[in-house]
């Protein structure tokens, strides 16, 4: 096919997010060379979502359904999709940049000889070969970054950047194996630690707290917050050094990158190691009571105030204006 | 038990960054550079196999000239051994590259019942080298681990995934890629940097690994330009001290009708 192959991620049985918005992307990209569009679909019992994907610009769809695939194993999923690749030949595999995504794509660069352009952020044509621009320095700084010649090319797109979309075709199902897979790290069990919370990392909008919280309780005033706009709740490295909320939540350098529509920081001041995580969201509200403090210089919109005052009065806003 | 830990010495997460006057890097004056923040549990899990297991423990580091000062450090909190894989640090930025040369080095260093490095490095943020790594040594991993049981010639590693985690089984060898949440990692103490400064470290030319580092380099991928993202425009500023309410639902409104984000 020699176009652009598509990894699919499935999680409790739904297609993720992050892979729709990879293959609108590849749709996009491959139109400019007129080069077709494929997507790998694996797991067990999934050969049912084949279709659907067909509605988002896949015009092949590679199944792998076998039991070993059930769950994610870098090993398994690595051979399985090295097995598409050597059918398909891509140009390019472009995966979501989630936990799986990021995981996955350097045991196949690495077993397929190839290079890996990881958490893009844009991504064009030049010529034949693919230029990324990507956040490094953990967002201090943009890195374009050439992939070269040699095939396919292995990218992550970084989540909620590209806009996922529908692109109606004919999705033809292409059924592989089963395949000789060679699994040693083997998932025991998957333990769901945020039941019904969203993951920073994936969510659309994020309300996060910080040391201006004062202790741990105070924590339910983001939670509200979050929970009138459906948003995940995120926290600043002061507050989860201090042991207030678990690391799942950071944000920033040593926490987790993010680019969310709407970042609401309350009681964070904007440690430089913070804005580097989150100053790539698209309108960030800061409510903070120290007029000098950084996160404002990040800011589209601030409140200097009492976050103790302004949060609960923004959470009855919002709740009015939602209802 | 033998041990080998992949470091990197990074520009600290304080730094402010600056392009340098290739316009494809940084300008690395005045910076400070500092073990990897995701290599610091990495280390700190090496330490303690040592002291509760009697286990050998080996740095192995890629990079130019200044980079043999991440081993000294590592040997400040503990440790045995340091290899300095001596380069241009060309390779920078390039995963596969890197992955390379660690991978041969490890071979050459080895043979290692358990492997560590940090989820990613900060500074290319490229979360892949651990994987890759992994592959080329044929041993399998597992990345983004905060939590480790060990067992007999096996371990048990909860890995990091959103909204939860993964608990995974794998014999060992293998390579372990550290998250936040496995450990406190110990401040070096002042004999620790003491007797850093004796520790044995190997210095090996990348050619001395049959690798062609000048070849390997951007063979992948490369860097053709590092830029700052654009300043942002000042925000609005609502005042909130005399009314909190007044400001919320001013700025509830400027983000349904001019920003339209809720």
């Amino acid at each position: 096919m020699a176009g652009i192959l598509v990894f699919i991620e499935v999680r409790d049985g739904s297609i993720r997010k992050a892979s729709l918005e990879a293959l609108a992307c590849a749709a996009k990209l491959a139109a400019e060379r007129s080069l077709p569009v494929a997507a790998a679909l694996f797991g067990h019992g999934v050969a049912s979502q084949a279709q659907a994907l067909g509605e988002r610009g896949a015009q092949q769809v590679f199944v792998v359904d076998q039991p070993e695939l059930a769950t994610y194993s870098p090993e398994g999923y690595a051979q399985a999709l090295a097995a598409v690749c050597q059918k398909a030949a891509p140009e390019a595999v472009f995966l979501g940049a989630t936990a799986l995504g990021r995981d996955l794509s350097g045991r196949l660069a690495a077993r397929l000889s190839v290079g890996c352009l990881p958490d893009v952020t844009a991504l064009r044509w030049e010529g034949e070969n693919l230029v990324a621009t990507r956040p490094v320095y953990s967002g201090k700084a943009l890195a374009t970054v050439d992939g070269g010649k040699v095939r396919p090319v292995v990218v992550t797109l970084r989540p909620n950047v590209f806009a996922a979309e529908k692109r109606p075709t004919k999705a033809e199902v292409i059924a592989l194996g089963p395949l000789p897979l060679s699994i040693r790290a083997k998932v025991k069990e998957v333990v769901s630690t945020q039941a019904g919370e969203l993951d920073v990392a994936e969510a659309d909008i994020i309300v996060s707290g910080g040391r201006g919280l004062r202790g741990p309780e105070n924590f339910a005033l983001i939670r509200e917050l979050a929970q009138v706009l459906g948003a995940a709740v995120g926290a600043s490295r002061a507050a989860v050094d201090a042991g207030w909320i678990d690391h799942a939540h950071q944000v920033g350098q040593t926490g987790k990158v993010v680019s969310p529509t709407l970042y609401i920081a309350c009681g964070i001041s904007g440690a430089i190691q913070h804005l580097a995580g989150m100053s790539s969201s698209k309108v960030i509200v800061a409510i903070n009571k120290d007029p000098e403090a950084p996160i404002f210089k990040v800011a589209d919109y601030g409140v200097v105030g009492d976050l103790f005052q302004v949060v609960p009065a923004l959470t009855e806003a919002i709740r009015k204006l939602k209802a | 038990m033998r041990v080998a830990v992949l470091v990197s010495y990074v520009p600290d997460t304080a730094s402010t960054i600056k392009v340098g006057p290739s316009g494809k890097g940084i300008d690395e004056t005045g910076i400070k550079w500092i073990i990897s923040p995701y290599d610091e549990f990495a280390v700190e899990e090496a330490i303690k196999l040592k002291e509760s297991k009697g286990a050998e423990v080996t740095y192995i580091t890629y990079g130019p000239e200044r980079d043999q000062q991440v081993l000294r450090e590592c040997f400040a909190r503990g440790g045995d051994r340091g290899v300095h894989v001596r380069g241009t640090g060309a390779a920078f930025g390039d995963a596969f590259a890197i992955a390379q040369i660690l991978a041969a080095a490890v071979k050459r260093a080895g043979p290692f019942d358990l492997l560590f490095a940090g989820v990613k490095g900060v500074g290319s943020d490229q979360g892949l080298v651990g994987a890759m790594v992994a592959e080329l040594l044929d041993i399998p991993h597992v990345a983004s681990v905060t939590k480790i049981q060990y067992g007999d010639g096996s371990l048990t590693a909860w890995r990091e995934i959103e909204g939860g985690q993964e608990v995974v089984e794998v014999p060992m060898p293998c390579l372990i890629t550290t998250q936040k949440g496995l450990n406190e990692p110990r401040y070096p103490t002042l004999k620790g940097i003491m007797a850093a400064k004796k520790m044995p470290v190997e210095t090996v030319a990348v050619a001395d690994l049959g690798l062609d580092e000048a070849a390997l380099a951007g063979a992948t991928c490369r860097w053709l330009a590092l830029s700052l993202p654009p300043a942002k425009a000042a925000g609005k500023i609502l005042n909130g001290e005399q009314d909190p309410q007044g400001a919320a639902a001013e700025l509830a409104r400027l983000l349904r009708e001019e920003a339209k984000v809720i």
